[in-house]
């Protein structure tokens, strides 16, 4: 009887569905990116380079190669975006002497995204160089060219190919890059490195964290966070989310008052039929437990429904957004289904509270 | 002892309006009362108090042996739903319920609804074949009949209906007439409001109210 009666009523019923539905996906969603917005904008300020720098320890020079792959192993728990190795020595090319760092290329564009070229990345293995934009016009270099770089005066020289030149707005546009194997052999510097930057996402907290695990685990290396990064990222993203909280409590406080009305009005223009069931006999606990019962019913189905709507909601915004998706949460889902229930709930409370109190004479008489 | 006796019951609002003065009404087990009087004459209030929906402000009603004059709104209800069967005259039907559901209700506040039941008191009205049908499916008096079988189903003993011809037509008025016959017939107590002078010669006694007061009017 229960179920035809709502059926009966689905005109209705649809309207306080859809008025409970859009306010739960409001809240589903706007949570779920207020939660998020750390996270993704961690990630987008990857973008701007490493956040961290491994030194070499105490008065060592030079890091050994092999350490990265225990500073790897110690950051297995974090989200690493990239580490690239850097051995810088000076080298001559076109008998000029530059700064030339020795990198992996495939990290350094993890790491550096940034970095504007013209031409391509070197490939690995072969003898190829990325000059920088400074360098490259003074010596009036562009890609495509080949270029004879030498260790030094007397050194055994080798012809390289200008694969890229690469336009940072630092001191990088002064510098050759080379691949890492390729300045070692040169400089006879097998497996040793000058410092490696890492790219990690997490917030200024949390890269304390990883500065002092890595003291610990690695002792033969020093950690340096990048600090002008971490503090404006920390500074950009907590003045981030504290306007999105802002805006989700705005529309929270908005969508709870949009619910409420809505089924306020459903539940008064129902006043005659509560009149009735008392004059027929209810009392009052009958009629409030009954509308509240609906109203949680409502809650709980408009619940689902827009858990998952302000999951897909959340999912866009993230993916237009930051060009990344966003993960399901169970406790945002859990979360929102009971405060639907309680906002449901409670909105058809209020008004059935007022309805009870109502005369069943008066109202049946159409006063 | 009669079933329902209202000793020197009195209705005031804000102390000043008198609604009912010193009504005194006995209704006697089986009996068919009509209580008629124009307009504004206090009857509709007197038929608030018989049927446990408003408290007299002075006097005492006794319905099957019970004083309804000093319990509390609860009390109130549970008296109205064991001892009483309404009858509106604007039939006050769900609207999204069918006849049968819409009897249902009664029973739910009452005790358990049970179909058969429902439908042997539809069956009772002429309406079997209806059950199923939704209030904007039937027509005035098919309504009426419905509010009826509503108003038997926990057997009450007491039948308090207000002006139960007021919105039909002669052919109906005189099938829910017929409806009402059957059941003093049967020995139901039957408290009948009317203005209609047609329907007040119908019961077996009638009392008259006017400007509050009450007295016996001849029946014909």
């Amino acid at each position: 009887m229960v179920g035809n009666a709502l059926l009966r009523r689905r005109a209705r019923m649809v309207i306080a569905l859809l008025a409970v539905a859009v306010g739960a996906t409001i809240i589903s969603g706007m949570i779920t990116v207020y939660r998020d917005v750390p996270e993704q904008m961690g990630r987008a300020f990857r973008a701007y380079g490493a956040n961290l720098l491994i030194l070499p320890a105490g008065e060592k020079a030079n890091i050994e190669q092999s350490t990265l792959t225990r500073v790897r192993e110690a950051l297995q728990s974090y989200e690493v975006v990239g580490i690239t190795p850097f051995l810088y020595e000076s080298t001559i090319v076109n008998r000029q002497i530059v700064m030339t760092g020795g990198t992996d290329f495939e990290e350094l564009q993890k790491v550096s995204p940034y970095w504007q070229m013209q031409g391509r990345w070197p490939e690995k293995g072969k003898k190829e160089v990325l000059v920088g934009a400074e360098f490259a016009q003074k010596l009036h270099i562009k890609p495509g060219d080949s270029v004879v770089v030498s260790g030094g005066e007397g050194e055994i020289s080798a012809d390289y190919t200008v694969a890229g030149i690469v336009s940072t707005g630092g001191k990088e546009e002064s510098f050759v890059f080379m691949n890492l194997g390729n300045l070692q052999t040169i400089k006879s510097r097998p497996e040793e490195l000058s410092l490696a930057q890492v790219s990690i996402v997490a917030d200024q907290a949390a890269l304390k964290d990883i500065e002092e695990t890595l003291q610990r685990q690695v002792p033969d290396i020093a950690p340096q966070l990048v600090k002008q990064i971490a503090q404006s990222e920390g500074t950009v993203l907590g003045k981030l989310q504290s306007l999105v909280l802002l805006v989700t409590i705005v529309v929270l406080i908005l969508t709870l008052i949009c619910v409420s009305t809505t089924m306020m009005a459903i539940v008064t223009e129902r006043r005659k039929e509560i009149a009735l069931k008392k004059a027929l006999g209810a009392d009052n606990a009958n009629i409030v437990l009954e509308f509240f019962g609906e109203g949680c019913l409502l809650g709980l189905i408009g619940g689902v429904l827009g858990t998952g709507c302000g999951y897909l909601f959340a999912q866009s915004v993230s993916i237009n957004v930051f060009s990344r998706g966003i993960s399901f949460s169970p406790s945002i889902a859990v979360g929102t289904l009971i405060l639907s229930i309680l906002i449901t709930g409670l909105a058809s409370l209020v008004p059935v509270r007022i309805a009870t109190a109502v005369d069943p004479a008066i109202v049946l008489r159409g006063e | 002892m009669s079933l329902l006796e209202l000793n020197h019951v009195s209705k005031a609002y804000n102390e000043k309006f008198m609604a009912l003065e010193d009504i005194n009404l006995h209704v006697e087990k089986g009996e068919w009362l009509a209580v008629m009087g124009p307009s504004g004459s206090g009857k509709t209030t007197l038929m608030n108090i018989i049927g446990c929906m408003d408290k007299p402000t002075g006097g005492e009603v006794v319905l099957d042996g019970a004083v309804l004059t000093d319990v509390t709104s609860a009390e109130l209800t549970r008296f109205r739903r064991d001892k009483i069967g309404i009858v509106f005259q604007q039939f006050h039907m769900i609207p999204y319920l069918t006849a049968l559901e819409n009897i249902m209700v009664a029973q739910y506040y009452h005790s358990m609804p049970e179909k058969h039941e429902v439908l042997k008191a539809l069956d009772r009205v002429g309406l079997l074949d209806r059950a199923d049908h939704l209030p904007s499916q039937l027509s005035g008096g098919e309504q009426q009949r419905v509010c009826i079988a509503r108003a038997l189903i926990n057997y009450p003993v007491l039948i308090l209906a207000d002006e139960p011809t007021g919105n039909l037509d002669e052919q109906n008025q005189k099938l829910v007439m017929k409806i009402f016959h059957e059941l003093h017939d049967e020995g139901h107590t039957i408290l009948t409001v009317t203005h209609s002078p047609d329907v007040g010669d119908e019961a077996q006694r009638c009392v008259v109210i006017e400007h509050g007061h009450m007295k016996e009017r001849e029946m014909k």
